[in-house]
């Protein structure tokens, strides 16, 4: 009766499982706190950062510029800007950001100007660094306007409109849909937050279920009992395919709070900042049930992997060293589907991990290409049959489950 | 009944290539009976064991047990035989009666009478005081005794001892030596491999030594006496491995 020994094996590695503290952190507590923190936190934290640093009134030293008066006024009038006098270690103050940026004028700007011999006006700063790059944006503007209305004046002068400058306006217009906008900005982090997920919710209960077994001394009892190998095997890796879907599962909860959290966050509304709008992702329940659908047959190729990978090992330590590499192998395709322009062709498909987070970056925006996901879907329930036969297999081996 | 035929083991090792762990073991336990194997360290008095077990598949030759073939039908030796070693270690996380209760259930006993005897055993090994708490909070002769309960839970007719007091105090080690000793009560086949030779003075009706994977002697301990001309079984012992010793195998 292969079904009830394997439902005994489940239930007793489940009910291990549960009092193991590794297991219930990385299976449950990950996923529930990583996307709040991920993006409410950190969301919330970089845009206040970011408008600490917008609001700052930067010293910008002031390079020159004694005998033009009208750009120092300029200069002055738009965006609060702290001047300060030249010194000459000014390039070491940007770089020690005792000031922002350095703004150099050239000796008879303004008769230049006057005489329409146009000149550089040169601004320095901190390449990388965001708040001199922000300062150095300010003085751009409030010397843009300036020239701006130095052409106006020229123009009237020679009795010529303004709108001379502007014979025609243009205008870009969004046509998706908001969770189509939100889909395309966020699709490709969803998927690879999903698959992740699903491979650390599998990996703690997957390396204690075997290289711990091995490491307990545990591995020669429950070997000794009338059990087979695959039923043995079978149970503990539905043991390890829960955790891993049920990481998933909660991880696609937690994000679909988490989108809800940062809606109702005032930064992110597109009424006071336009800006904003691509964060209105609208996470529809089809899109998310579609996620978790195609998360499955990755969960069970991520779980017979786990076993297999970590059944090699003597003890536990020896399994996360094999693991950690793993962990790039997962990531590096995941990450690889969040670039921009990839997009899903039929070779794409059949690649493990990145054809399914190509397609979570689609289903997110509400696209169903039925081909490619019966593709996808087929080729990924292969890799799974395939990792899952190895896994019985390698339960077979004496040499590796009495490695010494 | 355990009647070994020729049992083989190979092992590859990389450094050392093919090494052959048991070579053509043959002895035969009867039901009622102590059967001792005695080896020195690496003598394949483990694997001898594990292959009767059915841990180990032997690379040739077989055993019966029970009157299943060790090969042919590991699951049924299995049912047939209780196993306890040093390594068999319990589940930490799962109390002693789960523990028990898990085996009985590997075992295909109906739950009814797996809580009957479950009580039974309890009881009788006076088990109960801790029956709830983990295996990990439980001192060695708790945690013995909860192996011993794992190995009874299925009632075997065979019963398999690989060095089973190893690394015990001497009250935990009674208690271990007193259970072989019942089990022969009950008319079990017991086997039971040891290096310690004053268990095996005391326990033993047949000893069989082991060296190299070579079965060298059998006997009762007042038949090997008379053949080697020795009381004591340590130079009898020594008598018969010394000519095959080689220290580097001892592992």
């Amino acid at each position: 009766m292969p079904l009830r020994n394997i439902g005994i094996v489940y239930r007793k590695e489940l009910t291990d499982s549960l009092r193991d503290r590794r297991t219930l952190i990385s299976t449950l507590l990950v996923p529930l706190l990583l996307f709040p923190l991920l993006s409410v936190g950190f969301g919330a934290l970089a845009f206040t950062l970011l408008k600490t640093a917008e609001e700052e009134t930067p010293k910008v030293m002031l390079l020159g510029g004694a005998d033009s008066p009208g750009v120092l006024d300029a200069l002055r009038a738009g965006k609060k800007i702290e001047m300060v006098p030249a010194t000459p270690d000014w390039k070491d103050k940007i770089i020690n950001k005792e000031i922002r940026a350095a703004i150099a004028i050239p000796d008879g700007f303004e008769t230049s100007l006057a005489q329409q011999n146009p000149l550089t006006v040169e601004i320095y700063k901190y390449e990388g660094e965001l708040k001199s790059s922000i300062s150095a944006a300010a003085v751009e503007k409030n010397l843009k306007h300036y020239r701006d209305k130095v052409v106006e004046a020229r123009l009237q002068a020679d009795h010529v409109p303004s709108s001379v400058l502007t014979p025609f306006l243009i205008k870009q217009n969004n046509v998706a849909p908001p969770e189509k906008v939100g889909g395309a900005a966020f699709g490709g982090i969803i998927g690879y937050m999903v698959i992740l997920l699903c491979l650390t919710g599998g990996m703690y209960p997957a390396m204690d279920l075997t290289a711990g077994e091995k490491e307990r001394g545990t591995m020669e009892t429950i070997l000794s009992s009338p059990i087979a190998r695959f039923d043995l095997v079978m149970g503990k890796f539905f043991l390890v395919l829960t955790a891993s879907l049920v990481t998933a599962a909660l991880s696609v909860l937690s994000m679909g709070i988490s989108f809800w959290g940062i809606q109702q966050l005032k930064a992110f509304d597109v009424t006071k900042n336009p800006d904003a709008a691509a964060m209105q992702l609208q996470v529809k329940l089809p899109a998310v049930f579609s996620v978790f659908l195609m998360a499955l047959p990755l969960a069970v190729l991520f779980s017979a992997g786990l076993i297999t990978i970590s059944l090699f090992a003597k003890s536990y330590k020896e399994a996360q060293s094999y693991i950690s590499p793993l962990m790039i192998l997962v990531i590096l395709p995941a990450v690889a589907a969040m670039l921009p322009g990839v997009e899903l062709t039929a070779k794409l498909a059949l690649i493990p991990i990145l054809n399914v987070s190509l397609l979570c970056k689609e289903l997110v925006t509400g696209t169903y290409h039925w081909n490619f996901i019966a593709l996808i879907f087929l080729s990924t329930c292969v890799y799974a049959a395939a990792a899952l036969f190895l896994a019985v297999k390698m339960f077979q081996r004496e040499d590796v489950l009495f490695r010494s | 009944m355990i009647e070994t035929r020729g049992l083989v083991k190979l092992f590859k090792d990389k450094k050392r290539g093919e090494i052959r762990a048991v070579d053509g073991v043959s002895f035969t336990c009867a039901p009622g009976q102590i059967y001792g194997l005695l080896g020195a360290n690496g003598a394949g008095k483990t694997t001898t064991l594990r292959m009767l077990a059915t841990i180990l598949e032997p690379s040739d030759g077989t055993a019966i047990v029970c009157g299943h073939d060790v090969v042919k039908a590991p699951q049924m030796v299995r049912a047939n035989v209780g196993f306890l070693s040093t390594a068999t270690a319990l589940y930490p996380r799962l109390t002693s009666q789960e523990m028990v209760e898990y085996f009985g259930r590997l075992n295909g006993i109906p739950e009814a009478e797996l809580k009957k005897r479950l009580d039974e055993i309890f009881t009788r090994l006076d088990m109960n005081s801790f029956r709830d708490r983990r295996c990990d909070k439980l001192s060695t002769g708790m945690k013995q005794k909860t192996s011993i309960a794992r190995t009874l839970i299925h009632d075997p007719q065979v019963m398999i001892f690989d060095e089973p007091t190893l690394g015990l105090d001497i009250m935990t080690a009674r208690t271990i030596l007193e259970f072989i000793r019942e089990c022969r009560q009950r008319g079990k086949t017991v086997i039971f491999s040891t290096h310690v030779m004053s268990e095996v003075e005391k326990l033993c009706d047949v000893i069989g030594i082991i060296q190299a994977g070579k079965f060298l002697a059998e006997g009762s301990l007042a038949s090997l006496r008379e053949k080697y001309q020795e009381q004591d079984l340590e130079e009898i012992f020594v008598k018969v491995v010394a000519p095959h010793y080689k220290p580097e195998e001892a592992a």
